[in-house]
Formats: C-alpha cells, structure tokens, sequence
C-alpha cells in the first residue's frame, strides 16, 4: 500500500512540475484492453476498484457516493462495497443482479486500459462473450482458497472461444493462504493440464492479493519466492493486437465511398491487418478486379505507409466497381470467398434459434441474409462435453453449419477477428440474437472459376427431347425408397427417357466411401450427391435419388443448387412402426440393441418435409402403385 | 516503421470507424451539437472521418435560451468557418409556460428546456441516428451504455433490452419511427478529450480557460452573472472572480471553479491534480443517484 502511494506522489510531484513534460510522455501511451473473469467472491470487483483507485479514476465526490451507497444498499456492512463501484443501473443494483457489462477506465505510466467487467453470475455467457470480442488480453481470477473451479474452465473456454491470447491467471487472496508457495503451484498445474485440453497454449499466473495489494503494481516481499512480473507490470508490457496484426497481409473492410465530386473517390474503412503504400497493388474482392492504391488521404495529408487499426481513405489508379462491403486486400494473398462455413454460435436472445429460417448477418461491413442448420452438437460450457442439440438457446454455444444467401469475403476467426467474426440479427425484431465465428468454408472451390461452356444444359437437354429433373426420394430406413426409384425409372426407360439413378448404398460404397454417419458426414453425403445430381440434370437426365436425407435444410440446400422446378421432393412416407417392422436389413434391430449408432427414426431425427412436390403413403400403396403414381405426376418432363 | 498506434489514435480511429458506419446506415443522421468540449472534439472527429468531403450531416444545438453568450458566439463562429448546416433547437414557449432556471425545479426544467425540445427536433426533422457526446467514464449509468444505443419511436431507453455490442459490428437496424443515438466517443475519458484538444489544437469555447468574471457564491457553487437576466438576491453583489468551467451547462446552473489556468496544459494540470469529477458542478445531475438513468429513459442524453 505505501509503495502505491508513493508512485502515486511522484505522479503528482511530475505534473505539478512540469505539466508539459508529462504530457508528452502521455501522448505516446499506448492502449490495453482487457476483460475481467471471475466473480465478486473471487475478490473481482475489489481488484478493480483498486485499479481505479491506485490510478486515482476516483474522485472524491464519486467516492462519498459510493459511501454513502454502500451502507444503503451494499453487501459489506460498513465497508466500501466496491461493486457498487462497477455497477450502473439501478434496477439491477435492487435486483442484486447485473445484466451487463461495464466499461471502466485507468491509466498508468505507459499505457492506458480499458477493462470490461463481467459479472460472474450464471447468466454470463452472453455478457462475457461480448466483453471478450474486444479484449486483448483477459484475468482469469482465482481465489487462491478454492483452486480451479467449473467456473474457472467456463471463463478460460469462453476466452480462447472468442481468440484472447493473452491469458493472466491471477491467482487472488494469496494472503488468506499465507502466501503459500505450493499452494499457488499447485493452482498453476491443475490450470495448465486444464489450459492444454481446450488449446490455451500459454497464460501467465500471478499470485495477487487485491484487497492486501500485493504484486499489483510492486513485488511483494510476501511472495519472495515469486519472481515474475507485477500484474501492473504485465499489462503494461504484454503485446497488443493491433502491432501483431500489422504483420498479416493487407485487409480494408470498405465501411463508406467517399465521393465529394467527380474528380475524387475514395474507399473509407478500418484496416483490419497488414499495412498499405501507394504503389501497392490490391484486389477488390469477391469481384477479384485489381487495381493500384493512388494515395492514402486522411485529414492531416496524404500517408506513405498505412496499417492495420487505423481509419483510412484509399484511392485506386482504375476505376474498379468497389462499394460498401466489399473488401481490399494484397493482390497475391487475398482472403477467401464462400457461402457455406462452419461456425461457433452464441446464441443471445430469449427467443431459440431456428434452423432454417433467414436471419440478417453482419460481418465487417458486409449484410446478407443467411441460414443456420440444426448445431452439429452444443458446447457445455463447464464440463467442455459436446450434446446434441436441435436448436440453441440464450446463453448456449454450437457449433452449426450456416449458408449466406450469397458469398461473403471472410478470413477463419482465428486469423482475422474482423473478417470471421459474425452478429446475427432477427430479421422481424431487428435484435442481435447471436454472435459467430466462421472457422472454415465448406466450399473447397474458393479459388476455382466458372468456366463457361458453349454447349449449353439447355442444348444437352432438347438432344434427349426432354426437360431434366432430379426426383429427390426421401423417408426412413425400409420405407421402401429404393424400390420404388427403381421401379420409376424402369417405366421411363420404357417410355425412352434418359435417366439415372443414385442410390445410398451404392454411393456410399464408391464416391462418399470416406463419410460415415454423424450429422457433419450426413450433410456432406448430400451435399456431394447434390452435386452430382445437379452435373446429370445439367447434361439432360432425370436424376433419380434414394436416400435418407433427413435434414430440411439439405433438402433445401440441394433444391437451391437447381433452377426452379427441376427438384422434386417425393416423400416416401411411411410410419416409423412400419418401417421398424418391415426391416430389410436388420438395421432397426441393431439400432435398438446399441449396436448401430445415429440411426435416423432411433437415436437421431428425421424431419418430414413440409411441402414435398409429391407423397407416396406406402401403407395404403404398392411400391408400382406409387410409382406409377409418381410417373403421372411428372410427365410429359417438358 | 513499427510503433504502435498511440491511445489516442486507437480511440479516433474507433470514434471515426462508428461515425462512417452510422453514415453508411442511417437514412437521415444528425449530430447533437452542444458547443462543449466533448461536442468540439467529435465534430472534429467528423471533419477527419469524411474528408476531403463535407460533413455529410447537420448540427442540431438544444439551445435552453439560458446558454452561456460566449459559447453562442463560438457556436456561430464555427459553424460559417467550417460552413456546417445548424439546426436550432428550442423551448418557444418557455416564458410563457413560466419555466427559468430560477424558479423551476431541476427535474421540470430539464424536461421543458432540453429533453423535450431535443425529441421534438429529432422527430420533426425525421432523424433516424443522433450522434451524442458522452463517455462511458462520466457517470456510472454510462459505463453500461451501448456505442449504438436504440430508442423507441417515442425516444425512450430501455436499459433492459439493449442489443449486445460484440466487436466493432454494430446494429443498425430499426423499425419505422425508431431511432439511434450513437456514441463515438463513449470510450474517451476526460483526460483523453483535453489531450486530443491539445494535441490536434481544437478550438473551444473560451470558457473553459480561466478568465476574470462577474461571479456570485450559492450553496457552495460559483455562479457567473452572465447577462442581465441573472435574478440576484437581496443583498448579492456581482463579484469578480478568476474562473473557469469543466462543462458547459445552463449558465445559472452551471458551477464554475476558481482558477489561474489560462492555457491547455495548465487545465490538464489542474484536472490531474482536482479530487472533483466533472459533473460535480452540474446541479441537473444531482438527486438521487440514478437520476441519470431516469433521465436517459425519458430521451435525454
């Protein structure tokens, strides 16, 4: 405490001499932000509030306030209750409850910070997620009594989900322990076994005591077996994102043209990595055109060099098409462009996420509207285990495929937090219900360009003297698919159509021999026979397919592939019971017994369709019957 | 070169980033535009984000009637020098309804001389986005507050459903009839708009640099008899004092501190050295203490 003190009157001593010394030294400090995790037990907010104090961000008329507020409403008795201190809006400070996250301010000699507060209650995930999207550095607080708890493992999981790199265990109340080396150690090991599990590859733990003041901003002699850094010391010296950021290849999301008259056009935005000179050849993506940056023009003059962090306006020797949304990047390395990713969702509103339907997303600059398919599986926050899930809910995290409705230029999160991290907004209530990171695109052919043919579909199609199709047959395992695709296509061969059938067993024994049956597998099997279906009808067959193909939203994804009208949905509906009942393969058996895992109708779902173009009920029809019945509902195929 | 951005240019470039994100977004955007320190600095900040274009949006200045005459005269000095477009906002019928700062209490006066008319401007303009001055380091109801805080269509704020802010990805998005009020500068603190104001020369209002004025003492505040209109008690006399101001408020309610500081550096010094926050010489915000709070659900800033 006295050595605080102290630093504190040199400060003052400094300014009251030569106030033009110290601002000068000001003006080159540089900025921190950090988050904070853990709870009021974990002595989170009296660290804070000694933060603020020590860098004297109290002032007296502040601190009489929080007086006078602690022995109203506070929860220490007589004592500074610092949490008032964080806390800002009176319905949750009745409550006892905080909804949000606070922002708060200090500074120290070198560097200025920006901690965001968390309250550590179990609603949390929304809130600290938010405060971790801008950190740059996060304190896990332990209290040095408890060691690593569930909660612990769900603030570090949550950091390393939203990409912090730096990670300071601070472990806190060292002098309710007494300063016991083994005791600290000990914290450190289980944290780091932890810490390796989820990918934190390195994190620095400080023995601290917030309310004693020790190894917050000088070396205790209570802790002299101790020798790293003051938590003081840490933060003001660890390596912020912006510097490392500016060794990445060039990226300008565009926020705005600048188009005062005809004879300027400028492309405004935020570099998000890399640095830019005149000179420099850039492509504007998803377009691809190329062109030279002309000059770099801010308020204070043209710049030789640009870098990432800050807010720029670039010119370009050609007139390229270049707007809103779209993003300049270094020529030979530019970021990719997709419409299909997997992701990490947070999802944040009341309402449940639901498969399928549109929502708005925003990433950088770019809007579009895009779909979120069932989770592949939900993330438990305290225990890390993956759970199948169908939708996800507030405050519940998944990993889901989503498709935008056209591509996107994106960079995977844990490169580039600009270009792969996402909000999704609810298209009627205009709220931001989720918060994503794209991690990889599911399109392999970012980099592959259309090439265009001269014979076209149209041409392969009036050769057959018919209109392509793809009959997409879909229902349960023994609901009677295959037999009765097979029995179509032998009636339209006698009727000289040109066809092809696509069956799952078949495929799966050749082209999808690599997938297996987990929901990501059974997306990709239909994604690659979609494909190919999509390559038969574009050379003029009617594309016949059997196969489960339980999920919507493949279904959909598949039907979008195709001009409209060419993809049929036929529903072979037969009731579980019946299907179980007649089982072919013995499938059914083996599912029940354990034996056959993801069996769809058993441990896994099957969702019906809603509005096939055509249904067979194979209880009240045989399977000639229903193809017959099929036959008549697509001819004459023109 | 490989320095790192400084904290000053982290937080214009925050700030600049916001106010091109709400241009690219909003229909109609305004600026309130109060003539103080904060206000200077974000217009600034507007000149360098969309240069070498004009500001591509209004000013709009709730003006009490009760403004202090040096920041008027600095407002229209502005203005024609950098040819912004003002929009006036006031109380027309302020006399009439009987309402001044002396007479009227703080809660009442606020309403009829600022909160009101600032709703009916935004209204009867048709704004959809409204740029503020205020930082999350002033008052404890604004460390929570959003950068883009959403408004329903009769301009009220609901603490409780605010939309996350994750990143620098803000949501824009609104219904007919509902508004934003935007605050690019929610991350600056005191220290770093005096800073900015030294290191990029802003002009301000003079106010804030000590000067000798015509001052009387009430229940511990220094209060400058600006014009005529100042009701003095029975026995009060005008006396002249050294001052200067940390904010800008009405000028009969607006405290003064006693001061020698006549340049930048010296402000700083002081403010470094003062034991004082900043609103403390504002009576609006006194009462109980979430009184700001319940100001912003009823529309003010």
């Amino acid at each position: 405490m006295t050595d605080q003190t102290q630093s504190n009157f040199q400060t003052e001593a400094l300014i009251a001499d030569d106030i033009d010394a110290y601002l000068e030294a000001q003006q080159h400090k540089s900025m921190l932000r950090f988050i904070t995790c853990g709870s009021v037990d974990d002595g989170k907010s009296t660290l804070i509030g000694r933060l603020l104090y020590d860098s004297k961000m109290i002032f007296e008329d502040q601190l009489d306030a929080l007086e006078s507020d602690s022995k109203k409403v506070g929860t220490q008795g007589q004592e500074i209750d610092f949490a008032l201190l964080v806390d800002g809006l009176a319905a949750e400070r009745e409550q006892g409850i905080t909804i949000d996250v606070a922002y708060r301010f200090f500074a120290t000699e070198k560097r200025k910070f920006i901690v965001a507060d968390c309250p550590g209650h179990e609603q949390y995930t929304r809130n600290m997620v938010t405060g971790a999207s801008t950190a740059d550095l996060a304190i896990i607080l332990i209290d040095a009594r408890k060691g690593v708890l569930v909660q612990t493992r769900r603030h570090s999981f949550l950091c390393k989900l939203l990409g912090i790199r730096n990670i300071v265990l601070a472990v806190n109340k060292m002098d309710l322990v007494d300063y016991d080396q083994p005791t600290f150690e000990h914290i450190v090991a289980d944290y780091r076994a932890f810490a390796n599990e989820i990918g934190i590859e390195d994190f620095t733990a400080i023995p601290i005591s917030g309310l004693a003041g020790d190894n917050i901003t000088t070396n205790s002699e209570a802790t002299s077996w101790y020798e790293g850094p003051t938590l003081i010391d840490h933060l003001e010296t660890v390596e912020v994102s912006s510097a490392v950021n500016r060794e990445k290849p060039f990226r300008l999301p565009v926020q705005w043209v600048n188009r005062p008259n005809l004879d300027f056009r400028g492309f405004s935005g935020l570099v998000s990595s890399g640095t830019v000179r005149p000179g420099d050849e850039l492509r504007v993506l998803p377009s691809g055109k190329t062109s030279k940056v002309k000059s770099i023009v801010t308020f204070e003059g043209e710049l030789e060099e640009g870098f990432a962090g800050q807010s720029l306006t670039i010119t370009l020797e050609d007139e390229v098409d270049c707007s809103r949304g779209d993003v300049l990047a270094t020529a030979d390395a530019p970021p990719e462009v997709s419409d299909q990713f997997e992701t990490s969702i947070v999802w944040m509103d009341d309402e449940d996420l639901t498969v399928g339907r549109s929502y708005w997303l925003k990433l950088g600059t770019q809007m579009v509207s895009a779909t979120v398919q069932a989770p592949k599986y939900e993330i438990n926050v305290n225990t890390m285990e993956h759970l199948a899930a169908k939708t996800l809910q507030l405050n519940s995290i998944g990993v889901a495929e989503l498709t935008t409705d056209r591509p996107i230029v994106f960079e995977p999160y844990e490169k580039n937090r600009t270009l792969g991290g996402f909000i999704l907004i609810d298209k009627m209530t205009n709220r931001t219900v989720a918060a994503g990171m794209l991690h990889f695109s599911l399109r392999r052919a970012q980099n592959v360009h259309w090439q265009a043919t001269d014979v076209t579909r149209e041409a392969h199609a009036n050769l057959k003297n018919q209109a392509p199709r793809v009959l997409w047959f879909t229902g349960l395992s023994g609901s009677g698919k295959s037999t009765i695709a097979n029995e179509v296509e032998k009636r339209l061969n006698l009727m000289n159509r040109h066809t092809f059938l696509l069956d799952g067993d078949n495929i799966r024994h050749g082209l999808n021999k690599d997938l297996g049956f987990t929901d990501t597998d059974r997306i990709e099997n239909i994604r690659r026979i979609g494909e190919v279906a999509k390559l038969m009808a574009d050379a003029g067959l009617v594309v016949l397919t059997a196969f489960i193909s339980p999920f919507r939203a493949e279904r959909r994804m598949v039907r979008d592939m195709l001009p409209e009208g060419e993809f049929i949905e036929v529903f072979v509906d037969t009731p579980l019971e019946v299907a179980e009942e007649r089982d072919v393969k013995g499938l059914y058996k083996k599912a029940r017994a354990g034996d056959l895992k993801n069996f769809t109708g058993i441990d896994s779902p099957y969702e019906e369709p809603e509005n096939a173009e055509i249904r067979v009920n194979t209880v009240e029809m045989t399977a000639e019957e229903a193809a017959a019945y099929i036959v008549d509902q697509i001819m004459p195929l023109r | 070169m490989t320095r790192p951005l400084t904290h000053l240019e982290r937080l214009e470039a925050e700030s600049i980033h916001i106010m091109r994100e709400v241009v690219a977004e909003a229909t109609k955007p305004v600026m309130l535009y109060s003539v103080g320190k904060d206000s200077s600095v974000m217009l600034h900040l507007a000149r360098k984000a969309f240069h070498p274009g004009p500001i591509p949006f209004p000013m709009l200045h709730v003006a009490s009637g009760w403004d202090f005459q040096a920041l008027l005269d600095h407002r229209d000095k502005t203005v024609e020098e950098y040819g912004l477009e003002l929009i006036v906002a006031k109380n027309e019928h302020a006399e009439e309804q009987g309402i001044n700062p002396f007479d009227t209490g703080s809660a009442l006066y606020s309403q009829a001389q600022l909160t009101d008319p600032l709703k009916a401007a935004l209204t009867e303009h048709g704004f959809d986005a409204a740029f503020g001055g205020g930082r999350r380091d002033e008052e404890k109801a604004r460390a929570k507050e959003r950068v883009f805080s959403f408004r329903t269509s009769s301009h009220r704020w609901d603490p409780k459903n605010q939309r996350p802010e994750l990143w620098n990805i803000y949501n824009a998005r609104k219904n007919k009839g509902e508004s934003i009020r935007v605050f690019p500068i929610s991350n600056w603190t005191e220290l770093d708009i005096w800073q900015y104001i030294m290191a990029e020369n802003i002009d301000i209002v003079p106010l804030y640099m000590s000067s000798p004025q015509p001052t009387v003492e009430r229940e511990g505040q220094i209060l400058i008899v600006d014009d005529e209109r100042f009701r003095l008690e029975e026995g009060e006399k005008p006396v002249t004092r050294n001052v200067r101001f940390r904010t800008l408020g009405c000028y009969p309610l607006t405290g003064a501190t006693e001061s020698d500081a006549t340049d930048l550096s010296k402000i700083v010094q002081e403010m470094l050295l003062a034991t004082g926050s900043e609103r403390q010489g504002r009576a609006i915000d006194k009462g109980e203490s979430a009184s700001m709070e319940d100001k912003k659900q009823e529309g003010y800033f």
